[in-house]
């Protein structure tokens, strides 16, 4: 089938399509939340192409273009933003500290069980950036001198899984405040969190949006120090 | 024309975001140049939001799915993880459900403590 896909610019973007609207699907029928559509659209389409014995370079031909939307889509998280702009000055304080009690968070747990489980200085540094935003996360991570593809490859992994757990979570710790669900979810899982905490609420979106670049930028200058523990 | 207009306005914001990031020497996106670009336009007033709103609200409607290659990409990436499989996958989940519980918490900690002292200045 790899022929096909050659041949084809459309094959890899139906085929997501396709399988994304099957997620929606299940998720409507059934209302599970592992039942998440970006979840069930990776996997089916994971499974077409093995099965279809289709590489991904193959494949990414044509669904590159799906991602080239993705710059553009997050320039424009910049307007529920600006929606929410009198709510973020009335709750600024709390935002900011929370973003950043996140990223310490997510530095000192990685920190701690990498200690824990006897991780190399290069192993430890690879995972340093991963509840930040790809593109700045890959910046980190080359910076320190870790494994670029496996933290791409964490970074998106973590951003499903807070897509999928953003509302579980959320509720078993009894956070219930929309601007800190929002908070919670983008300084956990970036923008792929965020697009779950769009459908969320307007609020949630917003602030999801926001820690996205906060606890991006901050993430910066924390990962270069906790760099120096282990 | 409207959606058009908009969306051209989109990609120009995008467009010096990518020249930022070319220029600066920080490891910062052209997306995230791009959107405190556009929140500071709409801020100041030289974007309106209904110069953007309609196409912006599609994008982020659709969002999404701009991840689905990234995800299916993790196919490639089996090789290089799979040594470090244990390791990455604990520190995956208790680092999220930490940061995301702990962020939450702490954020709705400072919102309600402040609302409480704050009360008499509320609307």
């Amino acid at each position: 089938m790899n022929d096909f896909f050659t041949t084809s610019v459309y094959a890899g973007v139906v085929v997501s399509l396709l399988a994304y609207m099957l997620g929606v699907y299940l998720r409507k029928k059934f209302a599970i939340a592992i039942l998440n559509p970006l979840l069930v659209s990776v996997v089916v389409t994971i499974l077409v192409l093995v099965i279809g014995k289709v590489d991904y370079d193959i494949y990414y031909e044509g669904a590159k273009y799906i991602s080239w939307f993705l710059t553009p889509a997050t320039v424009c998280l910049a307007i529920p933003l600006y929606e929410q702009l009198t709510l973020l000055k009335k709750n600024l304080k709390a935002v900011i500290i929370g973003i950043t009690s996140g990223v310490l968070a997510s530095l000192l747990t990685v920190f701690l069980l990498s200690l824990l489980m006897g991780l190399s200085h290069k192993e430890y540094v690879t995972l340093l950036p991963k509840s930040i935003t790809t593109a700045i996360g890959m910046g980190v991570s080359e910076e320190l001198g870790g494994y670029v593809t496996i933290t791409v490859a964490v970074i998106v992994i973590t951003g499903v899984l807070g897509n999928i757990l953003a509302e579980p979570v959320c509720k078993l710790f009894r956070i219930t405040e929309p601007i800190a669900k929002g908070v919670a979810i983008g300084s956990s899982s970036h923008a792929i969190g965020t697009a779950k905490a769009m459908e969320m609420g307007e609020i949630e979106g917003a602030m999801s949006s926001l820690s996205i670049a906060v606890a991006g930028i901050l993430t910066v200058i924390g990962a270069s120090i906790f760099s120096k523990l282990l | 024309m409207k959606y058009l207009k908009q969306f051209f306005i989109i990609l120009i914001i995008s467009f010096i975001g990518e020249v930022l990031n070319i220029i600066l020497p920080l490891p910062i996106p052209a997306s995230i140049y791009g959107m405190v670009l556009l929140f500071v336009l709409l801020f100041t007033g030289i974007l309106k939001l209904e110069d953007i709103k309609d196409a912006g609200k599609f994008l982020i409607e659709i969002m999404p799915i701009m991840f689905i290659p990234a995800g299916v990409g993790l196919m490639s990436s089996w090789g290089v993880l799979k040594p470090m499989l244990i390791p990455v996958s604990v520190i995956t989940i208790v680092s999220l459900v930490m940061v995301m519980a702990f962020g939450g918490r702490v954020t709705q900690f400072v919102i309600k403590h402040s609302k409480q002292g704050g009360f008499t200045e509320n609307e």
